[in-house]
């Protein structure tokens, strides 16, 4: 049953920040975060194309054993390529600098970060990072993986790898200003009687990555930097003929490439912690265990680095200490899922694409976790090392975690941003296409892995090959499940019906103001006195005062 | 976002605008300390693994320019902090006069770490084809020290044979090499440490031009605080790259 409400005389508010100015230049020199976030909406969509023609390329040589559509050197530039677009370009920026730039002054009551003009330089920089990256992919590629090995990378290497170093490095510090700027803003910014613990969970999840971001990235920027200065001038810092250490680079690149992935997932769960309690008309259930999980997982997420190095030749004690710290960290992921269920128990549940999405997320994401735990194991990581299990592990937690809550949070605040609705049934057909086409590609490939057959290697022994055509196809299908909504959401900006403020409806300062709002976000500096998620006491939402829709569960 | 006088349009009152600053550039220094963690970790595991190669290099930094350098950055953190202290108390005399010292003293450094690294280059010390431990003392300049190379000689045939001590010409061999990981560790870190003090100068300049038009007193004086704040922070860098580099294993031969 659809939840919005709608009524025929809604009408765009006269003035928005759509509107408010015009001319390229307005857009290329505003420092309005609302305009911001659509710069960055187009530059990350342009990678995440980028990264998906790679993915295509690599599914359709994989439908036969011997490999036929590109040569071995090929194949590792695709694969390598698909990962630094998808990684770097399209994952890290995702969320924050689209939806978290979009929504956090809004949802705090401010008119806008704290430093807007380091705002619009973040996107400049990505940019430019982008750019230079693009040289590299269209100047011989890269052959070492987005993970930079060396030697391969700083000395052996034929690729183009120095200019997509320097292109990585340059992203880096656009991602540093970015967590830098949401830092501050979330502790100087809030409006009158915004406490920290009324904040939504989305800026919790924000604060917490963006911790991340500001430890982590400066550290592989000086990694990359020192493998590109190995590579430029014959250095010998990871280039075992010359006394360097290549385990050296490991662990500096791992240190910052672990906590990344908890950028990646982190405003993914933010966002699912917004649509759960919107379209299961209740309040979360545990919102200081969800607010503090997310600090917990960006600590702890420092601690578990050399997971990624068991084949190594690492101690056993390290082994040992790894593996069991890789355990404890996803405590906190797994209570967030719990508190999510349980927030959906006894709720009167909706079936919009939001939910749709957030309720696959849930699925997917309990399975990329658990098997991350399967990988964590040492006897078991020997196994499955470097195999399809890995690929298959990390896609899940990704794309069916941080895509799907990218694209449920795209749904979910489209009618915010743009003032419009996107056709109904299209869009919960989209939802349902994408999970199963993503469950088609990735499944198999658990199984893939647990048979043997290794990651990055352009071909594989025949009895593989039903597994991967199998994966194939689901790949097709999943394509399907991103097409349609870049076709219906775009189509709703000219000609969707007219949202208003508030259509789902949700709880929350953001669904106060107008739909698209104003510049200034607010015509009215907001004073905050409720708490948040109070689906029970908000009759001007339709929902009974003083009557709530499910017995109280003790919350906090 | 507009601005009314020094209140930029997204903060509600100039105090909210100050407390965003200081917070934002301590956020920044914090992630300046991540991104020198990284080199400082290479150097200590590196330093580790070639205990022989980087004693007997950073006993080729001259020490004497090392402190002189070290004297000059503290001074100027204090001609920073004057700097401070006369915004804060509406002295817009003082004001301009000591972070133009402190310009002045940070060009000092600069000028000084100059010097070193021709010396090095003179050496045969940057690492590359035509990298030589042993440039110095083959090469005797007038005015060179004869007990003083003699000295440096016998350390390094003692280093080559800490790295081989079966097959001494092999040392030598290794001893380069690893030389060599020291002296790109040397020049990465020294040349990023001086590319913020570049940056540094940058930043004074900037608010010594405003300082003369007498924007800044006890009413408004963020920008100050928040150049100091960038300006001691590169400061207790030096010093533990002076440390790190220039003083271990400085002992009487």
């Amino acid at each position: 049953m659809s939840a919005t409400l709608t009524s025929p005389e809604l009408k765009l508010p006269r003035d928005h920040y759509l509107n408010a100015t015009y001319g390229i230049r307005s857009w290329l020199l505003t420092t309005d975060h609302k305009r911001i976030a659509l710069l960055y909406l187009i530059s990350v969509t342009f990678f995440f194309f980028i990264g998906g023609i790679f993915a295509t390329l690599i599914r359709i040589h994989l439908l036969t054993p011997s490999g036929a559509l590109v040569s071995p050197e090929t194949y590792n530039k695709l694969f390598t390529m698909h990962g630094v677009a998808m990684i770097f370009f399209f994952l890290i920026p995702s969320i924050p600098a689209i939806l978290g730039n979009f929504l956090i002054p809004i949802m705090i009551g401010a008119k806008d970060l704290a430093f807007p003009k380091i705002n619009l330089l973040s996107w400049y920089i990505y940019v430019v990072g982008g750019c230079f990256v693009l040289y590299s992919f269209s100047t011989g590629g890269l052959d070492t993986g987005w993970t930079f090995y060396t030697p391969l990378s700083s000395v052996y290497s034929n690729s183009a790898v120095t200019p997509a170093v320097i292109g990585i490095f340059i992203n880096g510090f656009s991602s540093i200003l970015t967590g830098l700027n949401f830092i501050v803003t979330v502790h100087t910014m809030r409006a009158p009687g915004m406490t920290w613990f009324r904040l939504p969970l989305f800026v919790w999840a924000h604060y917490a990555t963006s911790l991340v971001m500001i430890l982590g990235t400066p550290v592989v920027a000086i990694t990359l930097l020192l493998a590109g200065l190995e590579r430029m001038f014959h250095l010998g810092f990871f280039n075992p003929a010359m006394g360097g250490d290549p385990i050296l680079f490991q662990h500096l690149f791992w240190f910052y490439s672990h906590p990344a992935v908890y950028i990646m997932i982190l405003p993914s769960m933010g966002v699912i912690s917004e649509i759960i309690p919107t379209f299961a008309r209740k309040p979360i259930f545990g919102y200081h265990f969800i607010a503090g999980s997310s600090i917990a997982i960006a600590v702890i997420g420092f601690l578990v680095w050399a997971h990624h190095m068991f084949v190594t030749g690492e101690s056993t004690y390290a082994a040992l200490t790894f593996s069991f710290l890789s355990y404890l960290v996803a405590i906190p992921s797994a209570v967030k899922v719990f508190n999510w269920t349980a927030t959906l128990y006894k709720g009167s549940i909706s079936w919009d694409a939001p939910m749709l999405y957030a309720l696959g997320f849930i699925g997917l994401f309990t399975i990329g976790g658990l098997t991350g735990l399967f990988l964590a194991c040492l006897g078991l990581d020997i196994h499955i090392h470097d195999t399809y299990f890995v690929i298959a592990h990390f896609h899940y937690i990704m794309v069916g975690g941080a895509v799907m809550g990218y694209v449920g949070g795209i749904h979910f605040w489209w009618p915010k941003i743009t003032g419009k609705l996107y056709p109904e049934v299209l869009s919960r057909v989209a939802a349902v296409t994408l999970f199963v086409g993503f469950n088609l590609t990735f499944f198999p490939q658990f199984i893939l892995g647990y048979l043997g057959m290794p990651r990055r290697y352009h071909s594989y022994p025949p009895e593989f090959q039903v597994l991967n055509v199998l994966s194939t196809a689901g790949a097709s299908v999943l394509a399907l499940g991103y097409l349609l909504p870049m076709i219906y959401l775009t189509w709703s900006m000219r000609y969707g019906k007219v949202a208003g403020p508030n259509p789902w409806p949700a709880t929350g300062l953001e669904w106060k103001t107008d739909s698209p709002p104003p510049t200034e976000n607010f015509h009215v500096t907001p004073q905050v006195d409720w708490e948040p998620y109070d689906y029970n006491n908000r009759p001007d939402l339709g929902l009974a005062a003083g009557q709530p829709l499910a017995p109280a569960h003790g919350d906090d | 976002m507009h601005r009314t006088g020094e209140l930029f349009g997204q903060f509600e009152t100039l105090e909210q605008q100050k407390e965003s600053a200081q917070l934002g550039m301590w956020v920044f220094l914090v992630t300046e300390v991540l991104f020198f963690g990284g080199l400082f970790l290479t150097y200590a595991v590196n330093r580790h693994l070639y205990f022989a190669a980087f004693g007997i290099s950073g006993n080729m930094l001259d020490l004497r320019y090392g402190a002189t350098n070290t004297v000059v950055l503290i001074a100027s953190s204090f001609t920073m902090a004057m700097s401070v202290w006369a915004a804060q108390t509406s002295r817009k005399k003082l004001l301009p006069i000591c972070l133009i010292l402190t310009l002045l003293l940070g060009g000092v450094f600069l000028g000084i770490k100059y010097i070193e690294y021709k010396q090095k280059f003179d050496h045969h010390l940057i690492p590359g084809h035509s990298f030589d431990l042993t440039y110095h003392v083959n090469h005797p300049q007038p005015g060179d020290d004869p007990k003083e190379l003699a000295a440096e000689r016998e350390e390094i045939e003692n280093a080559a044979r800490h790295e081989d001590p079966f097959q001494p010409e092999n040392g030598l061999i290794a001893l380069n090499a690893h030389s060599q990981l020291y002296f790109s560790l040397y020049f990465g870190m020294t040349g990023l440490h001086a590319l913020h003090m570049v940056v540094g100068a940058g930043l004074l300049i900037w608010v010594i031009r405003e300082s003369l038009k007498g924007r800044f007193s006890a009413a408004y004086n963020t920008p100050i605080e928040i150049v100091g704040l960038y300006w001691h922070f590169v400061d207790v860098v030096w010093i533990y790259l002076f440390a790190l580099l220039y003083l271990i294993n400085r002992h009487a031969v």
